[in-house]
């Protein structure tokens, strides 16, 4: 037995990989975002994928095997994956990531919308800090970016420098795709939409279209037949242009409601990984762009 | 100016009349024209003015606006952090724990009277439920970083014991959270790592009761007052180890022995990911103990060995929209000591005018084992249907021994109306002893208030 055990140590032991800072992502835009300002300077596991709902995720063993071996851990918050991430430190036992800066969460960072002044789970599932799908608006990605290029420089001193210029070089090269995306987006103003679930307020406020309903007809409950033959009228009548969902969100929804109206649904990427264009998050806003012009076309 | 030019003009015609005429027009008439260039040249220099201005006035308000961008960004940097510590200073109950509440109902019907049972060859255990309404076990949890090193929490159960309601501290530990190399310690009362369920609270489990090998061998989970050290080995895969000393004084152990640490255990749990769809997790314990007048009669050594395994898949990996869950758990019980035949729940009714002394504590060495496979079905994120069959084999010869090895098969369908609620049906078809086959029914509401949870795999 106790050889067993000891043969088992050594292989578990020796299958580890040399130390290298490893960032642990809850969702694939801050993989990317730290892939953006690290480059290959640190390991990065990204704990989801864009066709998973991050309010669901199950505390999965292996993503405890990975929690233990992380340096810093990089997710969006206010209480996005509450019902996973803190299970998750919990049983992984590391001291660098349970609190102190090795814990990150990018709501820190900027302001949210949609704080409840009221907080009732009578009205779904509700996040008290505010809506946290805040990536989808590149202004609040960048000041995110600013703060996790200072939290790596403090955490990972030797590579300071290469943060540095590389935050310059996205910097640079973030602002001025926002011009661009903001010149081609010009035609969404004022334009109407009905989404899945609350995902995109950020990606309306910068973009300025408006948002005329919701086929959740609370957050996080899902949408119901009688719930969605009222968004009927509101489709035909208000002159939406599109119904939106995000790339792991239930198709049939909105296809029913399409079809009944004629208004086309379309499932946006929602993050890195969403679509085939979306490989990091320049191609996440082109493809976005892109699939929204192609609807009021 | 004018006036000058006009006295001019009359002068000069005065001195010389027919020349003056001529030269005089000329001269006006340059005069017009330079006016009109000059009056001409304003204009264009007004234009021009008032389009740098407009041209300014775009530059400002493009300015503005990125301003405003930026502020929003910026600002949101700096001021986050004031507006999150604000309500720490304002409000002394900040610091107040996390609280959840969870709370169940039961309807059951029995086929057979649930006071009468008696599962062949497993006396000891858990209470069947009773039959018609009844509310369960209620449950408070509280819990809270106590500070930079510990962690605590304390789960308090309010359940019916005959005609008093009762309080119990189901758990009250705490955890380290800065060990080094992966190691947790943990003290207090709490449920033992060993197996799967066992460490996993009822509201979680996705049928209305327990396997019968987790009601007869661990009267549905073993917890007591202990310390427990594990470590996480720093692998690819998931791999844990851990050990347990506890007092030994609930079931299956009983009567505290060593001197108060009487029971001790061993784990191992392995588990990993296939793709980003399929999860597993296994595992294999033991938990020994040194027993004094058990519930079901039984003074002397035991050992009980539990292998575990689940495996999970789900479309994308999103288990709660749809998928299958496929969990089974073994268990040994091997033991080595007397039983109580007469205290015993296995004793046979003892005749009082019979003169023929009972025979009080009968000699036993032997094991007993079950065990059960329980698959469930995600239909979506509201309903979920499952099945599961539940096996014990009974001894073949001592004071427990029976010829008859109990089954129960059941099934059920779950409706949540959200992560917080949901209604449960379940059919059981319980075969407890060759004469005994119970049919039961139960529809049950379970619901969780406060604390969202973090529950493991």
């Amino acid at each position: 037995m106790n050889k067993i055990l000891f043969a088992f140590l050594v292989v578990a032991f020796a299958a580890t990989p040399a130390h290298a800072f490893n960032l642990f992502a809850c969702e694939p835009e801050w993989g990317a975002l730290a892939q953006e300002l690290a480059g290959d300077k640190i390991t990065i596991d990204v704990a989801t994928t864009a066709l998973q709902d991050t309010h669901q995720i199950e505390a999965k063993p292996s993503l405890i095997a990975k929690m233990r071996r992380a340096d810093l851990v990089v997710c969006s918050g206010a209480e996005l994956e509450i019902g996973w991430l803190p299970q998750l430190i919990k049983q992984a036992g590391n001291p660098r990531v349970g609190s102190g800066p090795g814990y990150f969460m990018a709501a820190t960072a900027i302001t949210t919308l949609e704080k409840p002044s009221q907080l009732d789970r009578a009205a779904g599932d509700v996040h008290p800090e505010g809506n946290p799908h805040f990536q989808m608006d590149p202004n609040r990605v960048l000041a995110i970016a600013v703060a996790l290029d200072a939290r790596l420089v403090e955490l990972d001193g030797a590579n300071a420098a290469t943060y540095k210029s590389r935050l310059a070089d996205f910097t640079t090269r973030w602002q001025a795709a926002i011009k661009k995306w903001e010149a081609r987006a010009a035609p969404l103003k004022g334009k109407k939409v009905i989404v899945h679930h609350m995902s995109w307020v950020y990606l309306e406020q910068w973009l300025g279209f408006e948002q005329v309903g919701a086929l959740e007809p609370k957050p996080g409950i899902p949408p119901t037949s009688a719930h969605l033959s009222t968004l009927i009228d509101i489709a035909k009548n208000q002159g939406v242009f599109a119904i939106l969902r995000a790339a792991y969100q239930d198709p049939k929804p909105g296809d029913w409601l399409s079809e009944r109206t004629g208004v086309p649904a379309l499932t946006l990427p929602f993050t890195v990984g969403g679509d085939d264009k979306s490989k990091d998050l320049f191609g996440l806003f082109d493809s976005t762009i892109d699939k929204l012009l192609g609807a009021i076309k | 100016m004018r006036k000058s030019l006009i006295l001019l003009g009359l002068l000069t015609a005065l001195a010389n009349p027919a020349l003056a005429a001529d030269a005089t027009q000329k001269q006006l008439d340059d005069l017009g024209a330079r006016i009109k260039a000059l009056e001409a040249n304003a204009q264009q220099l007004r234009d021009q003015a008032a389009a740098a201005l407009a041209a300014a006035q775009a530059a400002k308000d493009e300015l503005d606006k990125m301003k405003a961008t930026q502020a929003n960004a910026a600002v949101a940097a700096v001021s986050a952090p004031e507006q999150s510590a604000a309500p720490a200073g304002a409000n002394g109950n900040a610091f107040n724990p996390a609280i959840a509440v969870i709370m169940n109902g039961l309807y059951a019907y029995h086929s057979k009277d649930p006071g009468t049972f008696v599962r062949a060859g497993f006396p000891g255990g858990t209470e069947p439920i009773p039959r018609g309404i009844s509310v369960g076990e209620s449950e408070v949890s509280l819990a809270a970083n106590i500070d930079d090193k510990f962690y605590g929490q304390l789960t308090l159960s309010y359940a019916d014991q005959g005609d008093s309601a009762h309080t119990n501290i189901e758990e009250a530990f705490i955890d380290t959270t800065t060990l080094p190399a992966g190691l947790t310690l943990r003290a207090g009362r709490f449920f033992s790592d060993i197996g799967y369920l066992n460490s996993h609270h009822a509201h979680t489990d996705n049928f209305v009761d327990r396997p019968l090998v987790y009601q007869s061998l661990l009267a549905d989970q073993y917890g007591d007052d202990g310390v427990q050290v594990h470590w996480l080995a720093p692998t690819d895969f998931y791999l844990s180890l851990g050990g347990e000393l506890f007092r030994g004084q609930n079931y299956p152990s009983a009567g505290a022995g060593h001197q108060g640490v009487g029971a001790k255990t061993a784990f191992a749990h392995l588990g990993g990911d296939f793709g980003d769809e399929n999860s597993w997790l296994g595992g294999v314990s033991v938990l020994k103990f040194a027993t004094r007048n058990g519930q079901d009669g039984f003074s002397g050594d035991e050992t009980l060995y539990v292998a575990d395994g689940t495996w999970k898949w789900a479309p994308q990996g999103n288990t709660k929209d749809g998928g299958v869950t496929v969990r089974s758990e073994f268990m040994v019980d091997r033991r080595d000591g007397v039983v109580d035949t007469l205290s015993s729940a296995a004793a046979p009714p003892v005749d009082p005018f019979s003169l023929a002394a009972p025979e009080l504590a009968e000699p036993w060495a032997g094991t007993r084992r079950g065990m059960y496979i329980e698959g469930i079905y995600r239909i979506n994120r509201t309903w979920d249907t499952g099945y599961r069959f539940d096996r014990l084999w009974a001894a073949g010869s001592g004071p427990y021994a029976s010829t008859f090895d109990p089954l129960r098969h059941s099934v059920m369908l779950t409706w949540r109306n959200s992560e917080f609620s949901l209604l449960r049906l379940q059919y059981s078809h319980d075969e407890l002893n060759p004469n005994q086959t119970d049919n039961a029914l139960y529809l049950q509401y379970q619901v969780s208030l406060g604390a969202h949870g973090a529950h493991k795999f």
